[in-house]
């Protein structure tokens, strides 16, 4: 094939995918209509995504917050601003850190793991299993897995939040010896609900959905071989990281200035 | 799926922290406390609010008490402000409200000083007494004026 064949072929594929996503979204939505409601699947998922995610989220949390306290004191320091790092810390973690890398963190470590074991369910063939039995595997394998996953990321973007609030005022206050009213006073001066927190969890809640339904279509759709298994999470941890930072980019955009 | 109560318990601590991160960052990082049920609204007109912007602090004393919720301007055209102020504050109905400035450059927030009224300012009443913001630029420019005045009269 030529390179505009490819180019082509390529472009065609993507919107393949995009259409075939489209489906399995509605295929899943009407999946989680019927019941039983699989609550005690749910409640397992919710472990595995989120609470198994917690260390993870929580060390990550403290460490931006502190690296983000102490880079924004050394150069608000220049002109004299130092007052102002509460505003900067509060705003830039709430509005994009939060939501953004909690969202990356928990596509790494749980969204590859979801598209890894429904693919080998397809590969060991216990996808046609479920079917036989006639369970639907929508229902049973990928409908607990996606909820979690959606109900999961505003909490943990939330929890990302408040340990690096604390671990910037950990550097800030204890380090670097800023007074510690002055920080929380001018993060909280400066942060909005409706401009700041409300943003921050229609993010959060955008990423959950685009993580349930990337990780778990690629699952689903995978080749029944070891290289479909691999292909599956590979793709997941790169599709969805892509989709998270583009549509973050069209979501602040909304919010405006 | 065997159910197994020590998970659950984990997975249920798990949603209320979560949950208790969201009510703290909306309440009292998002200045939820100020807008939720129970807070006064109260409005003030000023000839001129300068750098005033939404969100900016309101104190009594330099203690803050709530924080601006609006902007506009009236059909006089000038700037009503809304003042979203703690629940439970009881002020004077001959309170009045300033715009001032923290430090010489700093941001600007309205201060209120309570008057000596026995009678209290209900849930969306105007505060009458107002003083507008102080224009840096207009102190300078009177005087700079000033002091051309005084050169030409001295020659």
């Amino acid at each position: 094939m030529s390179s505009i064949q490819t180019l082509g072929f390529r472009t065609l594929l993507l919107v393949v995918h995009l259409g075939r996503l489209g489906v399995f979204v509605g295929r899943l939505a009407r999946a989680s209509l019927a019941p039983p409601s699989r609550i005690r699947r749910f409640v397992a998922e919710v472990f595995d995504v989120g609470v198994l995610s917690l260390p993870i989220v929580c060390l990550s949390g403290a460490t931006v917050g502190a690296v983000l306290g102490f880079q924004s004191y050394v150069a608000l320091a220049r002109f004299g601003a130092e007052g102002s790092v509460g505003a900067v810390v509060g705003l830039a973690l709430i509005r994009e850190f939060g939501p953004v890398l909690t969202a990356l963190l928990v596509t790494g470590r749980a969204g590859s793991a979801v598209a890894a074991e429904i693919a080998s369910m397809v590969q060991t063939g216990q996808i046609d299993g479920l079917r036989m039995m006639s369970i639907d595997p929508m229902h049973f394998v990928v409908m607990p897995k996606a909820w979690a996953m959606l109900f999961t990321l505003p909490l943990l973007s939330a929890l990302f939040i408040v340990f690096a609030i604390a671990g910037g005022y950990g550097v800030v206050v204890h380090l670097l010896g800023l007074d510690p009213g002055t920080y929380l006073t001018s993060l909280e001066d400066s942060v909005d609900f409706h401009d700041d927190v409300m943003q921050s969890l229609t993010k959060a809640l955008v990423f959950g959905t685009l993580m349930a339904s990337i990780s778990t279509y690629r699952g689903y759709t995978s080749e029944p071989t070891s290289a479909g298994v691999s292909a599956a999470t590979t793709g997941t941890v790169v599709t969805a990281s892509v989709a998270v930072l583009l549509f973050d980019y069209a979501l602040t955009t909304l919010w405006g200035v | 799926m065997q159910p197994s109560p020590t998970r659950d318990l984990v997975v249920g601590l798990f949603v209320l922290s979560g949950l208790a991160a969201l009510a703290y960052l909306s309440i009292q990082v998002g200045g939820m406390a100020y807008t939720g049920p129970g807070g006064q609204r109260l409005y003030a007109t000023f000839e001129e609010v300068g750098g005033l912007r939404p969100r900016a602090p309101i104190a009594i004393a330099g203690v803050k008490v709530g924080q601006v919720a609006a902007i506009d301007l009236d059909a006089d055209l000038r700037a009503r402000v809304a003042l979203d102020v703690d629940r439970g504050l009881r002020l004077p109905v001959d309170t009045s409200a300033r715009i001032l400035t923290s430090g010489l450059l700093g941001d600007q927030f309205v201060a209120l000083e309570p008057g000596a009224e026995e009678e209290f300012l209900a849930d969306g009443s105007e505060i009458e007494f107002t003083e507008s913001a102080i224009s840096l630029e207009g102190l300078i420019g009177k005087f700079v004026n000033n002091a051309g005045l005084e050169e030409k009269a001295e020659k």
